[in-house]
């Protein structure tokens, strides 16, 4: 695989020329730079073709049919490695069982964000992979046409095949796929009505499946090469710590250890994007044979460590700049929470004011104030950072798992010294992301390390390492507060938020838009251990935290959860407080996820011994909202069921969505519960599975049910939606079950002072 | 460095390791059988899961050199043509997301359904409990132990 760049940046590969009768019509280019190598066939059964031929970057057709259709953005269990095909084959017209896919090569002059981040992988490329597909079909009409001496638009493509009624003329796509490759690419194409939609809607299952349980090498961490050496890292055990010195002589003689030496990651004047940083730039590496060898090597070297000095990091992120100071000294938990508290009772920084909300205050009956918490969390992802690189002196070869190819081949390029042409990046499928990877310091540091041997090399984490590195979901805190006048309606909002080191804050989220006097302010505190952003960044707390809150409000109000929610929304949506454009929701389609759920989960009549949480929010362009059972087993609050209603706009692939809306319960009830990051003297206390808890079976929700709005809006975001909200779900529903609030995460540790 | 003799997937396979390289490591590099996963190293998530003999065993815990003649399977192993009964009914319910537990959860499940044809729910979740899966896809698990053990009564 070469990447060739053409003179044509990923902005010209489409220019929207707007809405024409029937369907949407699109103008564009397309550039057959790649060669993609011989595919796989997904349904091993399926015959291959003797020639394929190219339409676009998307697709090649072959002489008997078979469409290959190029996945390209990183596949971390979101399954876009299906959904992402499903639209173009539903395009093109193809039957889906004679589809192939493969996972495209990181190409910016084909494909726009390659990037398993934000819940865009579909949204982003929602018209191009259509356009992909339309052309393909136009193309083939095309060349129908011409064959038959019949009009184009008298042809219609059903399933792979061509047919002309009124001359009784009929092909499939590999009998004239060889002349539809001749066919200029049209200027403009004609995109399905989604009513004609046959594909995109239905639930088609996991193309990599069958390869998934039969145990075949897919993930970054399976990847072999003859020759390849294993390379682990040793970096400090603690933020705060830098490398001073380090022994190896004796670890060298060890069995199969080929050489051990330190490696600095970044020169001190690399111009550095967010997802290229890492806490640990100079780390000391082993390289060896096999994996479990180069593990006992790092087990018995010696390393000495010495405390860094303060550091400020610039970094850009999406061409904003910004420095991100680091302070010296090894921090604890305790002091954390001590300093958030102080924070939190102190001045903070104003990020919206509506109306007059100090006035409200000081004329409440009645004031509810209520304060949040969660801890740091390490994403632990189930397949270690790892990953593969093969640098020779004018090339460098990667491949493995990543959620941001383009941003990192910068870094890698940079570092090695090579133009960013020299530089080829493959995904292979990844074995968990939640935001992780999108910090790939691992492919820098895999570079440097086969530029050093002049080797093929695999750098592998082992979990302490991977738990101990870094990138950690923020810590947050919360403080509500909500005026009552004395007919015990709802005069004023305060939220000020803070965390280390970013504030949970979105000031412009509902409840905002729905409350006369609304006072939001957030604050931060520096830290030099290091955070990313892990599954719905910020949403993952703030969400909770606000939906338990509103849940308490109600409560004091007299009122059903769901209705006081619709009454604020009814609010926002006939009468918003703002200009219409300060509100950062839809006001109608969150009330219609919160009805939805209503109906679905028969809220209101309610089982004897099954306590009902709800929860709503939206992120991600989407509108999710829950309702979580909990009831009683030997005083234990046991999750029964979890019912969501999801608007995330037109499914592309129901079944899978549903997936990922249960594994988001899961996640979210988890990562509540359980989960959590503590530090000592810099180090966090738990680097494996012994000591940080994840959910596991037996505390997943029994089941979990999933309801879609029906929808014409283009899709938007599903992989992270699901997450936030179902914390708060799960708190209110505790509440009832137990008749105790739990405010600070992970809730297990969340007990009462003792009094007495 | 020790000659083992390893009976795995019904083949005998031998490797020159040290005796104290774990199972994991010898299918993974030695033997490039890369189905069986690494997570943590210390037997906690289940990912490298394997059957010895008849029972589920964490493979990152398991010297080579205390394998002596009982028989190894693998994913790889489990069914000649990937159509065992838990296989099937993983593709059935379309249970994976990123998939890289499922090798470990799918190897639990089979001997779970070896000595117990028709488990309970809770005996489902007992035997499965120590397979983490990162995504959350234990409803998914759950459906497809109990549609394999329906299909093979």
């Amino acid at each position: 695989m070469t990447l060739v760049r053409t003179q044509l940046g990923r902005r010209a590969f489409i220019k929207n020329t707007g809405m024409a009768g029937g369907g949407l019509v699109l103008g564009f280019s397309f550039f057959n730079a790649c060669k993609p190598k011989v595919a796989e066939a997904v349904a091993m059964e399926l015959e291959m073709p003797e020639t394929w031929y190219e339409i676009n970057g998307y697709l090649k057709i072959g002489d008997n049919g078979v469409v290959t259709i190029m996945s390209p953005n990183p596949e971390i269990g979101q399954n876009v490695r299906t959904s992402m095909p499903m639209i173009v084959a539903d395009e093109l017209e193809i039957d889906w069982k004679n589809v192939v896919v493969e996972q495209a090569p990181l190409n910016t002059n084909l494909y726009s964000w390659q990037v398993a981040g934000g819940s865009r992988s579909i949204s982003s490329s929602w018209q191009n992979l259509r356009m992909a597909g339309a052309t393909a079909r136009h193309m083939l009409k095309e060349a129908a046409a011409q064959a038959w001496q019949v009009p184009a638009s008298e042809i219609t493509a059903i399933a792979g095949v061509l047919t002309h009624e009124a001359s009784g003329n009929s092909a499939g796509y590999g009998e004239m796929v060889s002349a539809a490759a001749q066919i200029e690419v049209p200027e403009e194409v004609e995109l399905k009505k989604n009513s004609e939609f046959s594909i995109i809607g239905t639930s088609r299952k996991n193309v990599d499946g069958k390869k998934i349980v039969t145990g075949k090498p897919l993930f970054g961490i399976d990847v072999m090469r003859e020759g390849m050496l294993i390379a682990s890292l040793v970096h400090p055990p603690a933020f705060g710590k830098q490398l001073k010195s380090f022994d190896a002589e004796e670890v060298k003689k060890m069995p199969g250890i080929r050489d051990v030496f330190s490696v600095k990651l970044y020169d001190d004047d690399f111009d550095k994007m967010a997802f290229h940083f890492t806490a640990f730039n100079e780390v000391v590496v082993v390289v060896g044979e096999t994996t479990w060898q180069v593990f006992q090597a790092k087990k018995a070297l010696n390393v000495e460590w010495e405390d860094a000095p303060e550091v400020t990091q610039n970094l850009t992120l999406f061409g904003n700049e910004m420095k991100v100071k680091h302070p010296a000294g090894m921090e604890d938990s305790e002091s954390h929470t001590k300093r958030l508290k102080e924070l939190i009772a102190s001045t903070a920084k104003v990020a919206r004011r509506d109306g007059n909300p100090e006035q409200a205050f000081k004329n409440a009956a009645k004031v509810i104030e209520r304060s949040y918490s969660c801890p740091f969390l390490a994403h632990n992802t189930m397949e270690p950072m790892n990953f593969f690189a093969n640098v020779t002196e004018d090339h460098a070869e990667l491949l493995g798992p990543t959620q941001t190819p383009e941003w990192m081949e910068v870094a890698v390029a940079e570092r090695l010294g090579l133009p960013l042409e020299k530089v080829d990046i493959q995904m292979t499928r990844q074995g968990g992301g939640f935001g992780r990877r999108l910090y790939g310091h691992f492919m820098v540091e895999v570079a440097v390390i086969s530029q050093r041997m002049s080797a093929p090399v695999k750098l592998v984490y082992t979990r302490e390492d991977d738990m101990s590195q870094g990138i950690y979901r923020p810590s947050y805190y919360a403080t509500y507060r909500a005026a009552l006048d004395a007919d015990n309606n709802l005069i004023g909002f305060h939220v000020k938020a803070g965390g280390i080191p970013e504030s949970p804050l979105f000031a412009n989220r509902f409840p905002a838009g729905s409350i006369d006097n609304y006072l939001a302010e957030d604050f931060t505190v520096d830290t030099n251990i290091t955070t990313g952003a892990f599954r719905a960044p910020r949403s993952n707390f703030i969400a909770g935290a606000e939906q338990s809150f509103l849940d308490e409000l109600a409560e004091e109000m007299g009122k059903d959860p769901i209705d006081f929610r619709l009454e604020l929304l009814k609010r926002a949506e006939e009468n918003p407080v703002g200009s219409p454009e300060s509100n950062d929701y839809d006001a109608s389609r969150y009330a219609g996820v919160l009805k939805l759920v209503r109906e679905k989960a028969n809220w209101g009549q309610n089982e004897a011994g099954v306590h009902r949480g709800v929860s709503a929010y939206f992120c991600h362009q989407s509108y999710v909202a829950q309702v979580l059972d909990v009831v009683m087993e030997n005083d234990t609050p046991v999750v029964q069921k979890v019912t969501a209603a999801i608007d995330c706009g037109i499914v592309v692939n129901p079944d899978a969505a549903s997936n990922l809306s249960e594994g988001g319960a899961v996640d979210g009830i988890g990562h509540a519960m359980y989960s959590g990051l503590t530090f000592k003297d810099g180090a966090p206390e738990q680097i494996n599975f012994d000591r940080y808890r994840l959910i596991r079976h037996r505390e997943a929700p029994k089941a979990v049910e999933t309801h879609f709005v029906e929808s014409d809006i283009d899709p938007t975001g599903m992989g992270e939606p699901p997450f936030p909200p179902i914390m708060g779900a799960l708190a209110n529903a505790l509440y009832k079950a137990t008749g105790r609030r739990y405010y600070h995460q992970p809730f297990i540790t969340d007990k009462p002072p003792l009094i007495g | 460095m020790a000659t083992y003799n390893l009976k795995i997937n019904g083949k005998t396979q031998t490797v020159d390791v040290d005796g104290a390289t774990p199972m994991l490591w010898v299918l993974r590099d030695h033997l490039q059988m890369v189905g069986t996963k690494f997570g943590c190293g210390i037997a906690q998530c289940g990912a490298c899961t394997i059957h010895l003999g008849d029972n589920a065993v964490r493979s990152c815990q398991l010297p080579v050199s205390a394998v002596g003649d009982e028989e190894i399977t693998t994913i790889e192993g489990l069914s000649e043509h990937g159509d065992h009964p838990v296989q099937k009914a993983w593709l059935e319910i379309d249970v994976p997301q990123c998939g890289y537990c499922q090798a470990g959860q799918i190897m639990s499940a089979s001997a779970l359904l070896k000595r117990n044809s028709s488990p309970t729910d809770d005996e489902i979740a007992t035997a499965m409990n120590g397979n983490i899966c990162r995504c959350g896809t234990y409803t998914r698990i759950k459906k497809a132990v109990k549609l394999a053990a329906e299909n093979n009564s």
